[in-house]
């Protein structure tokens, strides 16, 4: 059976007819053509599907495109502004955090939600954040130090002020 | 999933349970955790789902005048385990909600949803026990409150008759500031199921009273009244005893997380330390 939803999906508003029985992934994925989300386990367990939903983080496997409808979703190609990478993903570069590569989306956008509530994580916070992203090659400690660093460039331009912060965002993060 | 799956959203409990009267093969959704999963292996197939989560009413903490509090089945872990209140009065709510699944799962999962769906290793399950926690259950024949102590009938299995609905989960006032530990073992910090859990709580006053419950080691929860009464007779000093009678009470089984034997025998160490962490 279809359904048309209404959402918010990295600010621009869509609408489309979806089956009732499609998730959000697929919908993001083959409706959309973002395909930055990727499909690992399809049941919660491994993150690589990771968006936010009204701000939180969720697995897009186990949310129907149709619980979606008049939401507000952020995918990781909504964390990008103009072109300029933000900042958990410089810092994932200078950090080499990633190595095959697919699990990378789900940890940046999981470590985003993470970055908005806490600002100032610790090791164990940054890892409790992630304990739902699963990394086949198992190079945590670079994401975790990554997460880290991403953090501590976002306060210091923040404490910066926005134009000093924008001078920073461009400078390579600090290892 | 089927093609024909059907997807309603009601705005309020009694059209939630109008409706999934009228569709016998219908199944209410909050957090779709268990059930998506569930779905897409066979186990349960479901021809419409019920949303429950546009149910304002369902997503309130509420404070009730005995001093308790009122979550309602929609409000997910994530709130659950942060809420300054449950934080405050329920310590060990907050403690066993903070180690289902994993931080984003939580963000959908929900109490209700835990309860219901009758793990025996429902982390959330074990605090409710210990904490004497009652369900609200609306249906078409009206509201009713259930005691937790005789939701869990086995895996998988509760007292719910098929289009109950859980509208909220009550923590009754007199189990307020219960303090103590939820030991949780299982073969990886995150996201695994509990091959071992073990929560035991004691509240002080004039005379203390003791709670230990346990979960993934019977075919329910498990709450150990017999240990609970021995402590509050002779204190922390029996320790050893009530982990003797909570060895007693409980009957794991094996499987790959861990053998029977191994789970009786932590049951006995993590009772032990428990109540002597707070002697």
């Amino acid at each position: 059976m279809k359904k048309t939803i209404t959402l918010e999906v990295n600010g621009v508003a869509e609408t489309a007819e979806v089956e009732v029985g499609q998730t959000l992934l697929r919908f993001l994925r083959d409706g959309l053509d973002l395909t930055g989300t990727k499909e690992g386990c399809n049941e919660g367990e491994c993150g690589s599907c990771m968006v936010l939903l009204d701000g939180r983080p969720v697995n897009s496997c186990l949310v129907l495109a149709v619980e979606a409808d008049g939401r507000t979703v952020t995918t990781v190609e909504g964390l990008s502004k103009e072109g300029v990478l933000h900042p958990l993903q410089k810092a994932f570069l200078s950090q080499a955090a990633v190595q095959c590569g697919f699990c990378t989306p789900g940890m940046v956008v999981s470590a985003a939600a993470l970055l908005r509530e806490n600002p100032t994580p610790t090791e164990d916070d940054v890892r409790k954040a992630l304990a739902g992203n699963l990394c086949r090659c198992t190079g945590y400690k670079q994401i975790v130090d990554a997460v880290r660093d991403a953090a501590a460039a976002m306060r210091s331009a923040a404490e910066a002020g926005s134009d000093a912060g924008k001078a920073a965002e461009r400078e390579e993060v600090p290892a | 999933m089927p093609v024909d799956l059907d997807y309603l959203a009601p705005s309020d409990v009694e059209d939630a349970v109008a409706l999934r009267a009228s569709r016998p093969s219908a199944a209410f959704l909050l957090g779709g955790t268990d059930l998506l999963p569930q779905m897409r292996s066979g186990r349960r197939s479901p021809e419409t789902l019920i949303d429950l989560k546009r149910i304002a009413e369902l997503h309130e903490i509420r404070e009730n005048a005995d001093g308790g509090l009122s979550i309602g089945a929609a409000v997910p872990l994530a709130d659950v385990e942060t809420h300054p209140l449950v934080l405050a009065r329920y310590p060990l709510l907050a403690e066993c909600a903070k180690t289902v699944g994993a931080w984003p799962l939580r963000q959908r999962a929900t109490l209700a949803g835990n309860v219901c769906n009758a793990s025996p290793a429902a982390d959330t399950a074990v605090a409710l026990l210990a904490l004497d926690a009652v369900v609200n259950v609306a249906s078409t024949t009206g509201r009713l409150a259930m005691a937790i102590s005789e939701l869990f009938l086995g895996p998988g299995q509760t007292a719910l008759m098929p289009g109950d609905l859980v509208t909220d989960v009550v923590l009754p006032g007199s189990a307020a500031g219960v303090r103590g530990s939820y030991q949780r073992l299982s073969r990886r910090k995150g996201m695994d199921l509990a091959t071992v859990g073990v929560l035991v709580g004691k509240r002080d006053g004039a005379r203390p009273s003791w709670r230990v419950a346990l979960a993934a080691v019977a075919p329910t929860p498990l709450r150990v009244r017999a240990a609970e009464e021995l402590l509050e007779a002779k204190g922390a000093a029996a320790a050893r005893e009530a982990a003797e009678l909570a060895v007693a009470a409980c009957r794991p089984i094996t499987d790959q997380r861990g053998s029977a034997e191994y789970r009786r025998e932590m049951v006995g160490v993590l009772v032990r330390r428990g109540v002597e962490s707070l002697g």
